[in-house]
């Protein structure tokens, strides 16, 4: 039984990058600013090979976090009891520093989409996705971290706000929470709110992990802005703004930096963290953001 | 109006199908092409998933055509579970039975052998012997070893040249000569390497992984091709780091 009391890890609040391959021989040979790396769990399931060996040598000279993609924690069938027990596996020989997963269901009857689809915020999902946390929790003995959605839509049927949802999923099951300010920057976008107020409600004493992603833009049938989450991009200024008063109110946090499509070399990538650490570094010496 | 996923789901594979009532904009307007932001982001990254799993599929019919047929496989066999690792195992028997493709017999062949590859290198890690290994055991008792391959070997048989189309398509080979092909998959440290196999070959290697004796494996072999070169096709399997066992009966 996960035992809410014990005292999670944390990660260094410092600038982490999301873990390609491509980059494994500059993060060997120099990782500059980076302090933390994250994988994507699904990633690292196979029995053996390249990926294993190389996430073996990196969590020696690194603290991990590991961030599942595919467990649909918010599906409306049962968790997939397969896919808990690898990820049990990982988890258990890799040690992690931290595990997260998604506010999303991605799996239904059998099929898994391949993305993070949206959930209506409904009593009934909240007691849902508790119960599939406390058993995520319960397999993995340990504290994960939930982490806000991009949304390009609204449910009809949601009663709840996202914030107020997520910290009761938060109160009731023990989980912590990771922030995705550019989540935030495109969800307040497409559906027209306040990205600070989103901010100011959010439990930011909960949040274990920030995270920054770039992404595109369109247009939806009315010509309003619709933001894409693609993480495909360079992280655009009014993000690092968001992020400077996230930061200004939470204090200093780890802050990953994921760069999943269209990946760029390892000086590109490495700018984005340096970024990042120049936004945690104006909170300690006083600059105002 | 509730939206199961359900629902969502059908629509989202189904583009002809209208999208969900319940979904809205921050007006309270239909969602829209809100919602096919969805229907792009599950077909393009399984057609992204299908395009790198089997990129000399994708070269041979070429980008666009790759597309259209990842369009109709994805939505048929979508994924069964998140390891995206072993998404396309059903392709290969997919080429086989898709009529229009049927004039490309050697399609589904050459899908098997880059699954195979890629089962390959997520196989599990296995220490292999030295290749001096066989010069352990007195020249006597040679007929007698068994041998155990490593979890990466894979085995692969085609009445088409598979192994030349992969090496003209991704190696710069010479142009594939008509002829079926046997093929084993070796992994000497993390790159699996596809090697064309001589006469022969392909019944030794199967006659030993059933646990059969060198000598007996051996016999197998020379039955079927009285040329069958053994020392050439031990070293292959010695310096290709395929053994993790050779030993005498106990």
């Amino acid at each position: 039984m996960f035992d809410a009391q014990q005292t999670p890890r944390k990660l260094p609040n410092r600038p982490g990058v999301g873990y390609k391959p491509q980059h494994y021989a500059d993060l060997i040979q120099d990782p500059g600013t980076v302090g933390w790396l994250e994988i994507h769990a699904e990633n690292y399931m196979g029995d053996g090979g390249r990926p294993i060996a190389q996430l073996r040598q990196l969590s020696e000279r690194f603290p991990i976090s590991v961030h599942g993609v595919g467990l649909s924690i918010g599906g409306e069938g049962a968790l997939d009891a397969d896919h808990l027990a690898r990820l049990k596996h990982l988890v258990d020989w890799l040690n992690p520093t931290v595990f997260s997963e998604h506010l999303a269901w991605s799996t239904h009857d059998g099929a898994f989409l391949n993305d993070l689809l949206p959930l209506p915020y409904t009593d009934a999902t909240l007691q849902r996705v508790c119960d599939h946390i406390n058993q995520l929790q319960d397999t993995i003995n340990r504290q994960m971290m939930l982490e806000n959605p991009s949304s390009y839509l609204a449910f009809d049927e949601s009663t709840w706000s996202e914030p107020d949802f997520l910290r009761e999923v938060a109160k009731r099951t023990g989980c912590g929470l990771l922030l995705d300010v550019n989540n935030v920057f495109v969800s307040a976008t497409n559906l027209d709110y306040d990205p600070r107020a989103y901010i100011a409600d959010y439990p930011l004493d909960m949040v274990g992990e920030i995270h920054l992603g770039g992404h595109d833009e369109d247009e939806d049938d009315h010509g309003k802005p619709l933001l894409i989450d693609s993480h495909g991009a360079p992280i655009v200024d009014p993000v690092w703004a968001l992020l400077d008063h996230t930061l200004s109110l939470s204090g200093p946090k780890p802050i990953l930096i994921e760069w999943d499509t269209d990946v760029p070399g390892w000086p590109i990538l490495h700018d984005e963290a340096l970024r990042a650490d120049a936004a945690l570094a104006k909170l300690t010496t006083g600059v105002a953001a | 109006m509730n939206v199961s996923q359900n629902e969502f789901r059908g629509a989202i594979f189904d583009g002809g199908r209208a999208r969900p009532e319940g979904l809205s904009d921050a007006k309270g307007q239909p969602a829209g092409r809100r919602f096919d932001v969805y229907r792009n982001n599950v077909a393009v990254s399984l057609t992204e998933a299908l395009a790198t799993g089997f990129p000399t599929i994708a070269k041979l019919i070429g980008s666009e055509n790759f597309n259209a047929i990842a369009g109709v496989f994805l939505r048929q066999s979508p994924p069964s579970s998140p390891m995206m690792m072993h998404y396309g195992e059903d392709f290969p028997d997919f080429l086989a039975g898709f009529e229009p493709l049927a004039h490309l017999g050697y399609l589904a062949d050459v899908a098997r052998l880059e699954m195979a590859m890629r089962r390959s290198y997520h196989a599990a890690d296995a220490e292999a012997v030295n290749p001096e290994a066989l010069a352990a055991h007195p020249p006597e008792r040679l007929t007698e070893l068994v041998m155990t391959f490593a979890p990466s070997v894979k085995l692969l048989r085609s009445p088409w040249p598979i192994h030349a189309i992969w090496a003209f398509n991704m190696q710069d080979g010479p142009k594939p000569e008509a002829g079926g092909q046997d093929v084993i998959i070796l992994r000497p440290e993390y790159d699996p390497v596809p090697h064309a196999l001589a006469p022969g070959a392909y019944e030794f290697i199967t006659a030993l992984t059933a646990g059969g004796t060198l000598g007996a494996a051996a016999a197998v072999a020379t039955d079927e091709v009285a040329e069958f070169d053994l020392s050439a096709t031990l070293g292959l399997l010695l310096t290709g780091n395929a053994l993790i066992s050779i030993d005498l009966p106990s």
